[in-house]
């Protein structure tokens, strides 16, 4: 525990879903354009969650028009207005930044099957 | 000087996020309600000045003359004795308590408090001297300072000339700090940035000596 975990506390958020790298997420973001604020849904696989506490972050990784880009966020922002799992990811690594480097097919991430 | 002051302990360092939603980076740090030991007014003592103290300590624990000392203005003993230079003190008497409410949120102040010690620290770290290159047969002195004068004139190195020495450990004082949250209930003050010295560190807050 920190000594500052106090102050923490009031802007930890406990609306966030379970989610691992490797699973597939709509991020609704909060995009505040002058004065009128709508809400953007951010579509991609996780390829990094890191940090602890309110500094924890994750990464999410899609390919728009052919040109990757990853958005990190921070886990409990308040520009996060909503997560959404898609899919959960099969994979073998905490860090999928193998995934950079492959393109069409071969980035696909496998899919994990239901427990029974 | 200043026209309000408190005294405080670092707690450490964290984030919050404005109601912009950006991320601000805070200092926390405790603010326990100070008591006044004694009031040093100009015409007795020559400044203006508050004498106090914070937090609580076993009684048998203070020797005479502090033990004496506090049972003349029956204030209980605390942590320590910190002086608090005012510029008016007119409105405060012995044995009153001093809240972090004394400060508001957006409010100025200047952070005095002792450095963490860094020990006998090379010319790169103590002046941010650049170094000398890693390669091109540099050959054991990557860190070190190059040349600290001239020749036979003037035949000495210039006093003041920076050098490697002891870093750290010294009263250091952070102008213009900004108040982002004090937080009479719990007693903490959320301080924009980072403030001098180790966690648990006595802490010295002050309103602002510049800026409007």
């Amino acid at each position: 525990m920190n000594p500052t975990d106090l102050v923490d506390r009031a802007s930890l958020r406990d609306d966030i879903p379970d989610f691992a790298p490797g699973d597939t997420l709509k991020v609704h973001v909060r995009v505040v354009e002058g004065n009128r604020e709508r809400v953007q849904v951010f579509q991609g696989a996780v390829i990094r969650r890191q940090g602890s506490g309110i500094r924890e972050s994750f990464t999410v990784r899609k390919v728009s028009f052919g040109v990757g880009v990853e958005r990190t966020f921070p886990v409990h922002s308040p520009i996060i207005a909503k997560i959404e799992p898609v899919t959960l990811g099969d994979v073998r690594r905490a860090k999928l930044y193998y995934l950079r480097d492959r393109i069409g097919k071969a980035a696909k991430i496998k899919e994990k099957r239901a427990a029974r | 000087m200043a026209s309000k002051a408190i005294v405080g302990e670092k707690v450490g360092m964290t984030q919050i996020w404005d109601d912009q939603n950006r991320v601000i980076p805070v200092t926390v740090v405790r603010v326990s309600p100070v008591r006044v030991v004694q009031v040093k007014t100009p015409e007795k003592d020559g400044y203006a000045a508050l004498q106090v103290t914070y937090g609580s300590k076993r009684p048998q624990t203070l020797n005479k003359p502090e033990a004496g000392h506090l049972a003349k203005s029956g204030v209980e003993p605390g942590r320590r004795l910190v002086e608090l230079r005012l510029s008016d003190v007119s409105g405060y008497e012995v044995g009153q308590e001093i809240k972090v409410d004394v400060l508001e949120a957006g409010e100025r102040i200047d952070v005095t408090a002792v450095s963490r010690g860094k020990g006998f620290a090379g010319g790169m770290k103590r002046h941010n001297f650049k170094g000398q290159g890693a390669g091109h047969g540099n050959h054991k002195h990557h860190r070190a300072p190059g040349s600290v004068g001239a020749c036979a004139t003037p035949a000495r190195v210039f006093k003041g000339t920076r050098m490697a020495g002891h870093m750290g450990g010294e009263r250091v004082t952070t102008l213009g700090l900004q108040v982002v949250q004090a937080d009479a209930e719990r007693d903490l003050l959320l301080l924009k940035g980072a403030v001098p010295g180790p966690r648990g560190g006595l802490v010295l807050i002050r309103n602002a000596v510049k800026g409007a």
